[in-house]
């Protein structure tokens, strides 16, 4: 029969994937895949022809009655028919490394893995050797894809040349960020891709084992990569003998409990070795006393996930793309009130008004952007007038916004950018380890000033009051909750002043 | 539909001596008592003290870190509603105040039946397609008011 790829990613599922790919079963093979990222077509449905794939999208269960007698099963004619899936411009003007084979493979097939690239990064490194693998990293230019854009060799090499009884590696798939989805994309759709860049990490460093701390709101990622690991030690992937090297290595799964200050590394290590997730003074560095006082890597997902295909093509050819000293590509994943909402890998430099409006084609709603939030909860709010920004970490630093772990959220002209910036407290408040008196109390606090700027009290005295206040934060705090939670606060009263006016808002209402 | 086990000591002594291997095993045994109970009961607190060598205070104040672990076991049905800034740019907010109006309830509060548990979620990664929820661990997404009625309806 007939090859069909459904996806099995969460957000297809939401859309109905599971509906359409039972109404499939009947007349093909089904193959379930992880997602493409291109959300306004999901779920997206793609079938095998001899001239290559043809995708239709998006597919409701109802449509595949008449999607069969209009022939979809030899690539037929049809209104939701969208032809080869590498020619939809919003995938033909991607460059897709860390995504290559997302939405493509069966996830949990080492076969299609393999076929696909797969190992050949770890092989790659084996042969080399720990160091030249750690030259390779260094190399690339590749810089932590979290948010704080750390250079990964470096990292590596203070772990390396650590003493320690064992060394871990660590991967942070703790995607607390709002607007970001790329670790639960990649979980759910190529597994191995994290299983083989954490082998190479724990070979380049000298680590032994490895962990992967995964947030609870993930619950298919979840499921998905705990198939994968079993798959992997089954097929000697992972173990005694990694790919028969000599070299031993094994991944342990944790899930996180709903605390979004778990994605702070020296929190998250807290978290793993069982207690809360308080945040640890630096240093000690993570990379000299880590999990359990051990010289540890605490990598972003997506940062290792990329590692193979680093050590496959060369540093050379990921330093290759990308501006300035962001190298490489970065997923960027656009959110929010947008017509094409998706994943989007791509070398660093594209502006924001790019990505907006040309690749995201403006908001769902049709109204007006009114603003973007790039970076998460601990991002700032952009107004279009600075959409000439490149999307590359200095750039965006340039003007007190961070690109984070590559989140853009739109917002249309109903956005109250008063009433963000409180919610940025609120969330600040509620996520706070509490170890810190600037990110424990100030953000309350911050809750409290901004409040009383809504009722229209004493206005120019508590606007001022919270710039003092977001400045004790920022340079006051312990980790970048409390430390960053000024730039959507700053941003918003920066860029939007008159949301912050009782008269306006009065005029508004 | 979720179902859960009355409190049982010897089972929650079970958990906890399977769980327990391994390096800083709390979250895990933590996570498999309250998908057995449907929340961390108050007298597994000494026995996991007991069995990881902590005070009790201390487990207490792991316990009660972390949002996901309940005091007391849900509604028949927890429906995790998405409060974060890519949902909110898309009619989270409204979304929220239907929920809360419909089960009568505030936030991390169950309905008056028992039907379902209403709790507050800040991303589940469907930011592309928002609004979004998790309905018993099923992911929901461009949510409003009516979709969600009907899926809370479906459910029953």
């Amino acid at each position: 029969m007939t090859r069909v790829f459904v996806p099995r990613d969460a957000a297809a599922l939401a859309l109905g994937a599971d509906a359409v790919a039972a109404a499939l079963a009947p007349h093909a093979t089904v193959v379930r895949t992880g997602s493409r990222g291109l959300f306004w077509l999901e779920p997206m449905i793609e079938v095998e022809t001899p001239q290559g794939r043809t995708a239709y999208g998006p597919v409701e269960a109802a449509d595949i009655p008449a999607l069969l007698t209009s022939g979809v099963l030899t690539g037929g004619a049809h209104p939701k028919r969208l032809g080869r899936p590498e020619e939809i411009p919003f995938l033909a003007r991607q460059t897709r490394l860390t995504f290559a084979r997302c939405g493509v493979v069966d996830p949990l097939s080492p076969g299609d893995y393999e076929a696909q690239g797969g190992w050949a990064g770890l092989r790659r490194a084996l042969e080399i050797g720990p160091a030249a693998t750690l030259a390779e990293v260094t190399a690339s230019g590749l810089r932590g894809r979290g948010g704080a854009g750390f250079p990964t060799g470096i990292k590596w090499k203070t772990t390396a040349d650590a003493a320690g009884a064992r060394k871990y590696v660590v991967c942070n798939a703790d995607e607390g960020d709002s607007g970001t989805y790329a670790d639960r994309m990649l979980l759910e759709g190529d597994p191995f891709a994290l299983i083989e860049g954490m082998a190479i990490a724990a070979y380049a460093v000298g680590a032994s084992a490895g962990y992967v701390y995964t947030r609870s709101e993930y619950p298919h990622a979840i499921a998905t990569f705990d198939a994968a690991l079993r798959i992997a030690r089954d097929a000697g992937l992972l173990g005694r003998d990694v790919l028969g090297a000599g070299f031993a290595f094994d991944i342990t799964q944790r899930v996180g409990a709903g605390a979004y200050i778990c994605g702070e590394e020296t929190s998250l290590l807290e978290s793993l070795e069982g207690r809360r997730g308080q945040v640890r003074a630096k240093p000690p560095l993570p990379a000299h006393k880590g999990l359990f006082g051990m010289p540890t890597v605490v990598n972003n997902l997506i940062t290792l996930a990329t590692v193979p295909t680093i050590l496959a093509s060369g540093a050379q050819a990921y330093h290759d793309l990308g501006m300035g000293r962001s190298r490489g590509t970065m997923p960027i994943q656009l959110a929010g009130n947008l017509r094409f909402a998706g994943l989007f890998e791509a070398g660093f430099g594209l502006t924001l008004g790019e990505l907006v409006h040309d690749i995201g084609g403006g908001t769902r709603s049709g109204r007006p952007v009114r603003a973007v939030q790039v970076g998460g909860p601990l991002g700032a709010y952009f107004p279009p007038a600075l959409f000439d920004t490149r999307f590359d970490y200095e750039s965006f630093a340039a003007r007190d916004g961070m690109i984070g772990h590559g989140g853009v959220v739109v917002f249309d002209d109903t956005v109250d950018l008063a009433r963000q910036a409180r919610f940025a407290m609120e969330f600040c408040a509620a996520e706070s380890c509490g170890k810190c008196t600037p990110c424990r109390i100030g953000s309350v606090r911050g809750q409290e000033v901004i409040d009383r700027v809504l009722a229209g009290t004493e206005v120019d005295a508590n606007l001022e009051l919270l710039r003092d206040l977001c400045e004790t934060m920022r340079f006051g705090s312990l980790c970048a909750l409390g430390g960053f939670i000024p730039y959507p606060v700053l941003s918003a009263m920066n860029h939007f002043p008159e949301d912050f006016r009782p008269s306006a808002r009065a005029a508004a209402a | 539909m979720p179902s859960y086990e009355a409190w049982n000591e010897a089972r929650a002594r079970e958990i906890i001596a399977r769980e327990r291997d391994g390096e800083g095993t709390t979250l895990p045994i933590l996570h498999a008592l309250q998908a057995v109970f449907g929340c961390v009961p108050a007298q597994a607190v000494p026995l996991m003290a007991e069995a990881l060598n902590l005070s009790r205070a201390e487990l207490h104040g792991i316990v009660s870190f972390y949002h996901e672990f309940r005091r007391v076991p849900p509604g028949r049905h927890v429906l995790r509603l998405c409060r974060a800034e890519a949902c909110q740019s898309v009619g989270a907010d409204a979304l929220g105040a239907h929920a809360r109006a419909r089960l009568d309830v505030d936030w991390h509060g169950t309905s008056a039946d028992g039907a379902v548990t209403l709790e507050p979620v800040f991303c589940l990664g469907l930011c592309a397609c928002g609004p979004a929820a998790l309905l018993d661990g099923q992911p929901l997404a461009r949510l409003d008011p009516a979709k969600l009625d009907a899926a809370l309806e479906a459910a029953g």
